[in-house]
């Protein structure tokens, strides 16, 4: 079973990338080693009203890569997908969206070979599994006679066996099986992007968490460019090579799931993407000790050392981001040299299977989470209860100074 | 302790089915008398002989079924039904459009909503008679046509059955364009979308999803106006005059002036017939198109 997917995929990403090369018609494109970008916005804006649901976005997506588009509702995320495939077009000087170096702003979705996955699916109630992913080869004037295998080998690449799916209707399916035809509709026509808007919201977990593996395969086995909208920063940090973290209309930040987990640039990066606690200051004047040029005094008068950063000069307010597993907590007394730390009172004491939780209260009323890796809590209960007077720790490298907002 | 209204209530609570006899017992009750035993009657009389005044005298016959096959009462049987079809088809065609705007109007879906049935807070009678005033010899449209010189002499354009089916369409395009536009408007606009992407232009994506997925609407519209238009008498009556008589004046001349009671059942009974029969037909379209 295994072994048929793994071939049919490779035989369809074969024939795609054949396709692929012949549509290419820039001279220049074998003589680079790199591949030019597949999709391109340059300054991109786009308004409805006087809102700006995208505001002047650029970034590039390279052939084949898995791309996500994170953020919170109304970030803009899936204007910019809609962009892409040709829903939207750009303001009057909003720039360009470019698809395989080709100006595209005005082409229409059918003229710029993306495929889309809705996040409803979409799927055309009026019609069975069969038709629906014949819907797009009858209208691309595929010959009647190709249809029924082309259809067959879709279906077989989402793992649908078309005997027992291809006369059902939409409403006969359930939520992961219609995604799958959503798929094989979108996918039957060898798009060179396809285009997912949040296509596993309605999932259950356990079926996000397959289809999510299932995407990244077909992903890597087609070799095909796939754009992913998202507002899970679990579901993009799992499945992206790249992800661009959208906070109103613009793009926070741009970069790999380690990348941008690790060194989150704004503060709306830092806590949308897992957990951050901010600690702020401000910069030392000269010298060295407590008023040094790399020391931050906090607003109660504790100070931390921070790494160089160009935020960081002499009396400029500064914040830091520091994730709760670079946290560490120690009996007052008990720090090690050289680390950072602030006392408190533990407050709460969370469980969470693989991690504990402890909520620390700072002196300044400020809460911070400190995250414990579980090292067999029933051999080795915690040392820490509710109350106890503790210090939070943290090596002066180990958190990300924040451009200023 | 269980005081009557305790003890009904638990009476109810035990049998779920009396609760649903019991809420439709009063429309029961009302469709029985002015609608079953009416109808039962009629068919009574349609198969008796004529009074020698009025109404009917005892005895069997099929004589009125009989006559009503002589071809001066089925051409205006055939007159029925194509202007019943045309009203049909003419008011889909005028609505579909309509629907299709107003199901996209955002904020002005409500007030065009309004409009669309303001006709409806005057009587259909009054209305009528407006349409008079229009289209007589010396009405507004003739007026305005001599006025410009496009004709010299007025147009007949009163007592046709171009009147008639103005009128019919003009009355009954509500019911065309209600129905239709609610079925436009729970369209997911995701599936437009859906086509395009997949390669559809816009009249295909017209043909091949909006089309089929408006359907029950355009069906139920279809029979809101058809079956009406049909059995239609007071536009006819009035538009048409004497030479564009429908089946609705015949059954009304019948039962008034003629004097022919059993003769005017028998004729209500065959349009019935038609009716029935027009929608045995159309279910059986949809249920092949619905296993299609």
């Amino acid at each position: 079973m295994g072994d048929k997917i793994a071939d049919s995929a490779r035989a369809l990403s074969t024939l795609i990338r054949a396709r692929y090369l012949r549509s290419f018609s820039h001279p220049g494109v074998r003589t680079l080693s790199v591949p030019p970008p597949i999709v391109e916005f340059r300054r991109v804006s786009k308004s409805f009203g006087d809102t700006r649901a995208v505001d002047a976005v650029s970034f590039a997506i390279h052939p084949g890569e898995f791309f996500s588009l994170l953020g919170p509702s109304g970030c803009g995320k899936t204007t910019t997908l809609r962009l892409l495939a040709g829903f939207e077009s750009p303001d009057p000087d909003g720039g360009e969206v470019r698809i395989s170096g080709e100006v595209v702003n005005d082409r229409r979705p059918y003229e710029r070979r993306v495929g889309m996955v809705f996040q409803s699916y979409a799927l055309f109630p009026h019609l069975s599994v069969e038709r629906n992913v014949a819907f797009g080869l009858e209208e691309h004037r595929v010959p009647r006679t190709e249809i029924p295998g082309r259809v067959e080998r879709a279906l077989g690449l989402v793992r649908l066996p078309p005997a027992t799916f291809a006369r059902r209707r939409p409403h006969q399916l359930s939520g992961g099986q219609r995604q799958r035809v959503a798929l094989a509709r979108a996918l039957v026509l060898d798009p060179a992007i396809l285009l997912l808007d949040e296509p596993l919201g309605a999932l259950d977990l356990q079926l996000r968490k397959e289809m999510q593996f299932e995407l990244k395969a077909l992903n890597r086995s087609l070799g095909m460019t796939f754009v992913y909208v998202t507002h899970d920063q679990e579901e993009a940090l799992a499945m992206s090579d790249r992800i661009a973290v959208m906070c109103e209309a613009r793009v926070a930040q741009l970069g790999t799931p380690a990348d941008i987990y690790e060194n989150p640039r704004t503060e709306f990066v830092a806590q949308f993407i897992g957990e951050a606690n901010l600690f702020g200051g401000t910069v030392g004047q000269g010298g060295s000790g407590a008023g040094g040029p790399r020391v931050v005094t906090m607003g109660d008068g504790r100070t931390f050392q921070v790494p160089e950063h160009p935020a960081v000069r002499p009396g400029a307010p500064v914040r830091i981001a520091v994730r709760p597993e670079w946290l560490d907590l120690f009996a007052p007394g008990a720090v090690p040299p050289g680390e950072n730390a602030l006392p408190g009172v533990i407050r709460d004491v969370v469980y969470l299977g693989e991690t504990m939780h402890v909520v620390v209260g700072l002196a300044n009323g400020q809460l911070v989470r400190v995250a414990l890796r579980n090292e067999g809590q029933l051999l080795n209960p915690l040392p820490w209860r509710r109350d106890d007077q503790v210090m939070v720790a943290w090596r002066p490298d180990d958190c990300q100074v924040l451009e200023p907002a | 302790m269980s005081s009557p209204r305790r003890r009904l209530l638990a009476w109810f609570a035990r049998r779920p089915a009396a609760g649903s006899w019991a809420l439709l017992t009063p429309g029961l009750l009302w469709l029985a008398a002015f609608f079953a035993v009416p109808l039962a009657v009629l068919l009574g009389y349609s198969v008796m002989h004529r009074g020698t005044y009025w109404g009917v005298s005892p005895g069997f016959t099929l004589e009125h079924y009989r006559r009503f096959l002589d071809p001066l009462y089925l051409a205006i049987a055939w007159r029925t039904l194509w202007i019943a079809l045309a009203t049909t088809g003419l008011c889909l065609l005028l609505s579909y459009p309509v629907a299709y705007v107003i199901a996209r109007a955002g904020r002005w879906r409500n007030l065009l909503l309004f409009l669309v049935i303001l006709p409806f807070w005057t009587s259909f009678l009054i209305r009528t008679y407006a349409m008079i005033v229009l289209l007589r010899g010396g009405g507004v449209i003739n007026s305005v046509l001599m006025g410009l010189g496009v004709t010299t002499a007025p147009l007949d354009l009163l007592y046709t059955p171009g009147a008639v089916l103005a009128g019919l369409v003009y009355g009954y395009l509500p019911f065309m364009v209600l129905p239709i536009y609610a079925s436009l408007e729970r369209l997911d606009l995701d599936l437009i979308d859906a086509a395009e992407v997949l390669g559809a232009r816009a009249f295909s994506r017209f043909r091949r999803v909006v089309l089929p997925l408006s359907f029950p609407g355009v069906a139920a519209g279809s029979l809101l106006v058809f079956i009406p238009s049909l059995g239609a008498f007071l536009t006819p009556d009035l538009l048409g005059g004497a030479k564009t008589m429908m089946l609705g004046n015949l059954v009304q001349s019948q039962f008034g002036p003629a004097r022919n009671w059993p003769f005017g059942a028998a004729v209500s009974f065959a349009l019935m017939g038609v009716v029935f029969v027009g929608l045995l037909v159309w279910l059986r379209v949809r249920d092949a198109e619905a296993a299609a």
